[in-house]
């Protein structure tokens, strides 16, 4: 076939010329595009900064009224016009530590669980058990148990949280109230036993924002372990260290960054959830250290004072928020820059 | 020892050369058997039991709540749910379908902001890798994944509610198009990330211009990664209560009356509905509350596993 039969039947294929290069219209299409993207992508940053000066403009009237002074005092009187959010302030820093605590306590050993084979060892022993030889049927098991559990973890997450608060409301406080009020007669002399759970408290919510952070935690920490180098590991056998020891003396020092990332963002969340907060903390202006006692956070302020307050009252609302918008973005900030951090530390390797 | 070695070389005859010594004399074999009176095994198996445990323990909340919606919201589960509106107190009976169609509403009409948005933002941090806007820009969004979802809903207020001068369907939809928006943009920039370098690299060889690259090879491959990360933002958008609390309120009315949807009006939720009734001292209220968190969920799960299927069959080819 000569060229220009070649030519020909191309040309019969797509009519006209398409060999050209790229038309006036085409280039110009393709530049505006380009810009589109960098408009879009810059545009992200602009949010940012549009959501935090949206809030913070909001919030000058109040500023100006109340000033620092806000932050320190303890009443909040929509009567007198007298505002401070310092209980707030106690009650979300106050929840989302205990829940950080229970939350990675059982995040990590989830993690660890999830990434070090224990289950596809559990099965393999089941499998020798039934005297079972490998089998196309379940040979992928123990992986496909691994993912399995991996996603149910991940739905832990995908439970909205106004779900958790109902099922804190209805299940959990009557569940818990007995054992928080026998511990109050028993030890209440200790601070966080101090008073009875009469309804809402601060442990319930902790309790259930520590559900709501496990998710985050483990998914970070797991990734983090798994891409510890096998070497690492490797050796740590070689050199006949037991399963623990190669965990607790290899694995997690070397995932520990990205351990500690996966706890400061699962703390940034905790500082952020309203929903199950506000149903089940009790809503209650007071700074307490008692585990039993009703206290409040600001998250929870927000979403049970907003839809109802007056005019008067938006001011110091976005002040609150602009308080709680700054804790949540310097801890965001500090974890994603922590894990930047770890990243980078494991291409280095 | 090199003596010997020498030696066996020199012989020809295997028979010839000097008995090899036992390698394993004076070694006691009960001592490497692994013992559970030794402390460092011990402590390896208890540990492990003790992670199994927790893993467990940590899965528990998860069945319980799913238990207690199907117990006690599968008992009211009906169809007069969809078709219904919400009752008066006292009132028995009732639904919810206005807050499914002001939930699917609000969030279609989020998404049908942010989509785009986060796809381009994505195409742009996945080709233009390393440079300082598109580091600060994935920092950014990484940032935004942990923004509070109250805050989301506070800036709307301010931003559409008190410009606009009342809660409507739109101000809860920009709220939540806020918040879908970091993952669409970090789903879309790992999968338009993973297309293969070369297709590109033909495409761009064949004397396509970058956006013909775009559209005709990075976006139809990159597809279903994308698709996924749009569903789980949705889904994530369907279950959020706090930035429609303030922002669309709630309403006891069809959105779409005499065929026209008003979306200036205040819109009912699902989500918002299971808060509200939550609280009421009605036992009919708070059973809706039940069904209307089973219906959220199925809701948020059928979304989520729409989302996964993308990925899944891409993974399976």
């Amino acid at each position: 076939m000569s060229k220009t039969q070649v030519r020909q039947e191309v040309a019969a294929w797509h009519p006209g010329q398409i060999w050209q290069p790229p038309t006036k219209a085409q280039r110009w299409y393709d530049g505006a595009f380009r810009r589109l993207c960098l408009v879009f992508a810059a545009f992200t940053i602009v949010l940012i900064a549009w959501l935090a000066l949206g809030i913070a403009y909001r919030a000058i009237p109040a500023f100006q009224q109340y000033g620092l002074n806000f932050i320190y005092s303890t009443t909040w009187d929509p009567n007198k016009a007298q505002y401070g959010v310092l209980p707030e302030i106690w009650g979300t820093l106050y929840t989302s530590l205990l829940a950080l605590i229970v939350g990675s306590a059982f995040g990590v050993a989830a993690a660890i669980f999830l990434s070090e084979g224990f289950l596809g060892e559990a099965v393999f022993k089941g499998l020798k058990a039934f005297n079972l030889q490998f089998h196309p049927l379940w040979r992928k098991l123990p992986d496909r148990l691994e993912q399995i559990l991996k996603n149910l973890i991940e739905l832990l997450a995908a439970v909205p949280s106004v779900v958790y608060g109902l099922w804190g409301l209805f299940v959990i406080i009557p569940l818990i109230r007995p054992v928080c009020n026998w511990l109050h007669e028993q030890f209440g002399w200790f601070p966080l036993f101090s008073t009875t759970l009469s309804g809402p408290g601060v442990l319930p919510a902790a309790f259930v924002l520590s559900i709501m952070i496990l998710p985050t935690i483990t998914a970070i920490s797991r990734d983090a372990l798994v891409s510890v180098p096998p070497k690492l590991r490797m050796a740590a056998y070689g050199l006949g260290a037991t399963r623990w020891e190669t965990i607790l003396g290899v694995l997690l020092p070397t995932a520990s960054r990205g351990i500690f990332g996966g706890m400061v963002l699962g703390f940034g969340r905790a500082l952020g959830e309203t929903m199950a907060l506000a149903m089940l903390v009790g809503n209650a202006n007071r700074l307490t250290v008692s585990l039993f006692s009703p206290a409040n956070t600001l998250a929870a302020l927000l979403a049970n004072t907003f839809p109802e307050a007056s005019a008067k009252e938006i001011p110091v609302l976005m002040y609150a928020a602009l308080i709680l918008l700054a804790i949540s973005l310097v801890v965001n900030i500090f974890g994603a820059f922590v894990l930047e951090k770890a990243v980078g530390k494991g291409e280095a390797k | 020892m090199s003596k010997d070695r020498a030696s066996s070389r020199s012989d020809l005859t295997p028979s010839q050369s000097p008995p090899v010594e036992n390698p394993f004399e004076g070694v006691n074999f009960a001592e490497l058997e692994l013992s559970l009176y030794r402390p460092r095994t011990l402590q390896s198996t208890l540990l492990s039991g003790l992670v199994t445990c927790m893993t467990f323990i940590a899965l528990i909340p998860l069945f319980a709540v799913l238990w207690m919606l199907i117990w006690r919201g599968g008992q009211k589960f009906s169809l007069a749910l969809f078709t219904q509106l919400p009752p008066a107190p006292l009132e028995q009976g009732g639904g919810f379908g206005n807050a499914i169609v002001g939930t699917l509403i609000m969030v279609g009409l989020g998404a049908l902001i942010t989509v785009p948005l986060g796809i381009l933002t994505g195409v742009f941090l996945a080709e233009a890798m390393d440079s300082k806007l598109a580091e600060a820009v994935r920092f950014a969004a990484k940032v935004l994944t942990g923004f509070p979802s109250i805050l989301a809903g506070v800036f709307a207020y301010g931003a559409v509610v008190l410009v606009t001068g009342g809660f409507s369907a739109v101000a809860g939809a920009i709220a939540l198009a806020i918040l879908m928006l970091p993952t669409i943009i970090l789903t879309s920039e790992s999968a338009v990330a993973m297309v293969p370098a070369k297709m590109k690299e033909a495409s761009i060889g064949m004397g396509a211009t970058g956006v013909q690259t775009v559209w005709m090879v990075l976006l139809p491959t990159a597809m279903p990664g994308i698709l996924t990360g749009i569903m789980l933002a949705v889904a994530r958008a369907a279950g959020e209560t706090a930035p429609l609390l303030f922002t669309a309120l709630f309403s006891n009315y069809w959105l779409i009356s005499s065929g026209r949807a008003d979306l200036m009006q205040p819109t009912a939720s699902l989500a918002v509905l299971i808060y509200n009734f939550s609280g009421m001292p009605f036992a009919n209220q708070v059973e809706l509350a039940w069904a209307a968190a089973l219906v959220l969920v199925l809701l948020v799960l059928i979304f989520n596993l729409i989302g996964q299927s993308f990925t899944r069959r891409r993974y399976e080819e």
